[in-house]
């Protein structure tokens, strides 16, 4: 039986900013059907790690593999075909703000297909109902809550369909009920539209919620990892002192 | 000591902001090839960067060709020259003025606003949304600025030229009594084709080296809406300063090529 190749994989890949190392030789595989959810307090190295891992940004050492491609020394050229099989939600949202709701979350399609106005529309519309605002296309950005500008940036980044979607922090900022719908919306998406998932987050309980495997991140390498239970037993004291909140500096 | 490590901090930042906007340079020479064409950005571009600019630089054109035609007739006349005001006019407008002083000023006005615009994305990470898009930001942002400022500046340029002739021959002869058909008449016989294209030249190379400026400082902004404050002040010094020192350079080249 031959065995699909990971649609992610990290081998010991290391990032510096000035004098300081922020990842040292950080290893992972995302298998297609995955929820990974990457945790670990502020300033620990997790959206480095996003960014790295989607393209967005270059290790200073180590490979990437995004479906089985090398894209670590990639130019930003020929990098693009694989960023359009991808979606990435911003931990701000990102939305274009001179766009409204509607060519925000239309932008891809414009971009990439030659669909015609009414199907893009038909699109658009389906993912806005998705992400519980079916009444917001002519909003702009400005003109969003938190919450909504966060669901936006999800329809935008799902409306292409993708293979594995990035979440940089999608419950940051929100209050439980906002954070909550988010986290069903994620553990929607394994039904539909995209089973693969790279989640970074601080949030203990939603990452139980949605995630199937989980990765604390600490001192620039993984500490631990495993499914949220064999998380919850981790034989590495700062895992469990990180989960029951009690780690003070690290 | 510290005076040494903040030289060459200083040097470490200039051979950097050089060396970006090299690399950035050849990205938009790659990207001016490749798919898709957006034909209608570059149209707006158009507007934006040409249609919007022309008061500025017309109103200072008139200005200028007025001050030069003032101060060319008062010392001319000790010479008993006046009535060669044309000529001096229309090839220092021509070949320098017209070309620097729209560069200069459309410039300053274009590449602020575009490095205002394209830092603002940066620091809200809009750029980085359109990368995880799958969108060619170079091409998407930066080309149809720098096609469009290309195109226009020349365009800009013969219209500043005029309204600096213009202006001049208002001077020359309501206020200093030449004959307006010797003025126009001195000039066509002493001003060559040549004259008016090294300058239309000039204006084709600042067009693109002020908006390449607007565009790098922009992508290069960092540290949110003081970063970004920063950014644009350096653009409208570095636009002006590139400006004036390549106008040396290519002077001289056209000078050694063509004289």
């Amino acid at each position: 039986m031959i065995s699909a190749s990971p649609l992610v994989e990290l081998r010991k890949v290391g990032k510096a900013f000035g004098e300081k190392p922020v990842l040292r030789g950080v290893s992972f595989v995302l298998p297609k059907g995955t929820i990974l959810a990457v945790m670990g307090g502020s300033g620990q190295g997790k959206t480095v790690l996003l960014r790295i891992a989607s393209g967005l940004a270059q290790p200073d050492s180590g490979e990437v593999h995004l479906f089985a491609t090398r894209i670590d020394r990639m130019t930003e050229e020929a990098m693009l075909p694989l960023r359009r099989r991808t979606g990435f939600v911003f931990q701000g949202a990102a939305l274009f703000d001179s766009l409204t709701v509607f060519e925000n979350v239309a932008f891809p399609l414009r971009e990439h297909t030659r669909l015609s106005l009414g199907e893009i529309t038909e699109r658009v519309h389906h993912f806005l109902d998705l992400v519980g605002l079916p009444d917001a296309d002519e909003l702009l950005p400005a003109e969003l809550s938190g919450g909504m500008r966060k669901r936006v940036g999800i329809a935008r980044a799902l409306i292409v369909e993708p293979e594995v979607v990035f979440f940089d922090e999608p419950t940051a900022g929100l209050d439980p009920t906002n954070a909550k719908l988010v986290a069903e919306l994620i553990a929607q998406l394994r039904t539909g539209v995209c089973d693969t998932a790279i989640v970074v987050t601080h949030d203990v309980e939603f990452a139980e919620l949605v995630a199937d495997q989980m990765a604390i991140l600490m001192r620039g390498q993984f500490a631990d990892r495993g499914t949220p239970s064999e998380i919850h037993r981790s034989a590495n004291p700062d895992v469990r002192r990180f989960l029951a909140g009690e780690l003070r500096e690290i | 000591m510290i005076a040494s490590k903040d030289l060459r901090q200083h040097l470490r930042e200039t051979a950097l902001w050089y060396g970006g906007l090299g690399l950035l340079t050849v990205r938009v020479a790659r990207n001016l090839t490749l798919p898709p064409s957006y034909f209608w950005l570059v149209a707006r571009e158009i507007d934006i960067i040409g249609v919007r600019s022309l008061v500025v630089a017309l109103t200072a054109a008139l200005f200028t060709g007025m001050v030069l035609a003032l101060q060319t007739a008062v010392n001319m006349a000790r010479f008993g020259a006046e009535n060669y005001v044309g000529p001096v006019v229309a090839l220092s407008i021509l070949r320098e003025l017209g070309p620097v002083l729209t560069a200069i000023l459309v410039g300053g006005k274009v590449a602020s606003g575009i490095t205002a615009e394209l830092g603002s994305m940066k620091v809200t990470e809009q750029i980085d949304a359109l990368r995880a898009l799958g969108v060619n930001y170079v091409k998407k942002l930066i080309v149809p600025r720098f096609m469009a400022a290309v195109l226009v500046f020349p365009l800009v340029t013969i219209l500043a030229d005029g309204m600096g002739l213009l202006g001049g021959m208002l001077i020359a002869v309501f206020d200093r009594n030449v004959d307006a058909y010797l003025y126009w008449n001195t000039i066509a016989y002493w001003v060559v084709l040549k004259d008016f294209l090294t300058g239309l030249g000039k204006s084709l190379v600042f067009g693109g080296l002020v908006t390449l400026i607007g565009c790098y400082n922009g992508l290069a902004t960092e540290g949110g809406t003081e970063g970004l404050g920063r950014s644009t002040t350096a653009t409208v010094v570095q636009v002006a300063m590139g400006v004036i020192i390549s106008d040396f350079f290519i002077t001289r080249l056209f000078l050694f090529m063509y004289w």
